[in-house]
């Protein structure tokens, strides 16, 4: 029997893409040929309509409703559906599935996740504490609650520009305080303080996806450069790269806190060559299918993991293999998208059925 | 100069020009000298002695091919971050 995966993060916007879809479709490619379930929170997350690699899709109520209506949803949809495995794919989601991984053990679902303590190691707002602690370079960070902050910063030390960041999502350059307090109101206003000031140095940033075995060690892992960005900053296109200094940063950072998961270290080599930590995201990157791309399945490899098997040395993966992403347009019956907006499912078969 | 011409053992060089660096992630093309200067630079470390060899294939003095050959190294550098 076929194995039933569940995967969130179906907002494939073309913009700024959360990486569900991508996940997807490296699960429809594996050998382990499951069937996916997507969960999204809105009834336009586009992934939920395509059927050539989710199978079937529903809503989730948003994390503000609280982790009891969530485990509510996840134990009616797995009655229906009867998920194996669960993987979480957005940032503000994951200290709730962290928290609740028990108890979907307890259900039959297994998650291949990070603890609540490991995910707080890597939060933002502690990137220098988790440098220090790997031996890795990081810019100095600062969690700010009070936009004036930006006005009187200079006295403490901080030069323009600087990154302006949210806790989970967004970061802009500030390069005056007006600007830097600007970026803070917008921020906030979307995701809460504490926002993140940054400083900024100049470099290329290079990337890397991979998932901790959760014993210390690195199982898999694929590097790249973005070639071209979105108007948010986003990959759009991007070539696989091998740079030991960057694996080994990554391997040291899953020593260190016993990494259970998927993972997205966003490093930047500066015009000395020296290596910093810009962020380490605690799930798989939008650009995740170009692990497929290489020949190292990452979501494959996860979902190996949570099932418990033993699993071989990834080999070294290829530089040179680029991905270019594209938009495209789902077309969906009305019916689909009443469904989804009225009972939370997409129709059983299909958008056009 | 002696760092970039040692970064640029790692290159991947097709015969039509197109140059890949797998560890910053950059390409660029060169033209058919800057290949015959890459090639070189695979199996030499000196910089000295790769003037010399060029001066063995191209008509131009030490003088001349020594700044044109420091000169493609510098713009070399850009890529190989």
């Amino acid at each position: 029997m076929s194995l039933t995966i569940a995967v969130t993060g179906m907002n494939a916007r073309a913009d700024n893409p959360g990486p569900g879809l991508a996940v997807a479709r490296c699960l429809k490619e594996s050998a382990l040929a499951p069937r996916v379930i997507g969960f999204g929170y809105e009834a336009l997350d586009p992934a939920l309509y395509h059927r050539g690699f989710v199978d079937r899709g529903y809503l989730l109520p948003y994390p503000s409703h609280g982790e009891d209506a969530l485990l509510a949803r996840l134990t009616e949809l797995h009655e229906r559906e009867h998920f194996d495995v669960l993987i979480p794919c957005l940032d503000a989601e994951m200290q709730s599935f962290a928290r609740l991984a028990p108890t979907l053990t307890g259900m039959g679902i297994r998650t291949f996740i990070p603890n609540s303590h490991q995910l707080a190691l890597r939060s933002k707002d502690r990137l220098p504490e988790l440098a220090a602690a790997t031996g890795i370079s990081s810019p100095r960070t600062q969690a700010v609650y009070q936009a004036n902050f930006f006005h009187t910063c200079e006295a403490q030390g901080w030069r323009y520009p600087l990154m302006v960041k949210g806790l989970f999502y967004d970061a802009k350059l500030a390069y005056n305080a007006d600007e830097a307090v600007a970026i803070f109101h917008r921020i906030a206003g979307e995701w809460g303080v504490p926002i993140l000031a940054q400083s900024w140095i100049l470099g290329e940033e290079i990337n890397l996806a991979g998932v901790g075995d959760g014993l210390g060690g690195l199982a898999g892992a694929v590097m790249m450069k973005k070639r071209a960005l979105t108007d948010k900053g986003k990959g759009w296109a991007g070539i696989s790269i091998h740079d030991d200094e960057l694996l080994f940063a990554a391997k040291r950072f899953c020593e260190v806190t016993k990494w259970r998961g998927g993972l997205e270290l966003e490093m930047l080599r500066d015009e000395q060559g020296n290596l910093h930590l810009i962020e380490i995201n605690p799930r798989f990157p939008a650009w995740i299918y170009l692990s497929a791309g290489v020949g190292c399945n990452l979501p494959d490899l996860l979902v190996r993991l949570a099932l418990g098997e033993q699993l071989l040395p990834t080999p070294p993966t290829p530089a040179g293999v680029l991905f270019i992403r594209y938009a495209e347009e789902a077309i969906v019956s009305l019916a689909d998208f009443e469904n989804i907006t009225v009972l939370g499912e997409t129709l059983r078969f299909g958008a056009l059925a | 100069m002696k760092n970039t011409l040692l970064a640029s053992k790692r290159l991947a060089i097709s015969e039509s020009g197109f140059v890949f660096d797998p560890v910053s992630g950059q390409s660029f093309s060169v033209n058919e000298t800057g290949l015959v200067i890459l090639h070189l630079a695979q199996h030499e470390d000196d910089l000295d002695k790769l003037v010399e060899q060029l001066a063995e294939q191209f008509d131009a003095s030490i003088l001349e091919i020594n700044r044109d050959v420091q000169d493609f190294i510098y713009r070399l550098k850009g890529f190989l971050k």
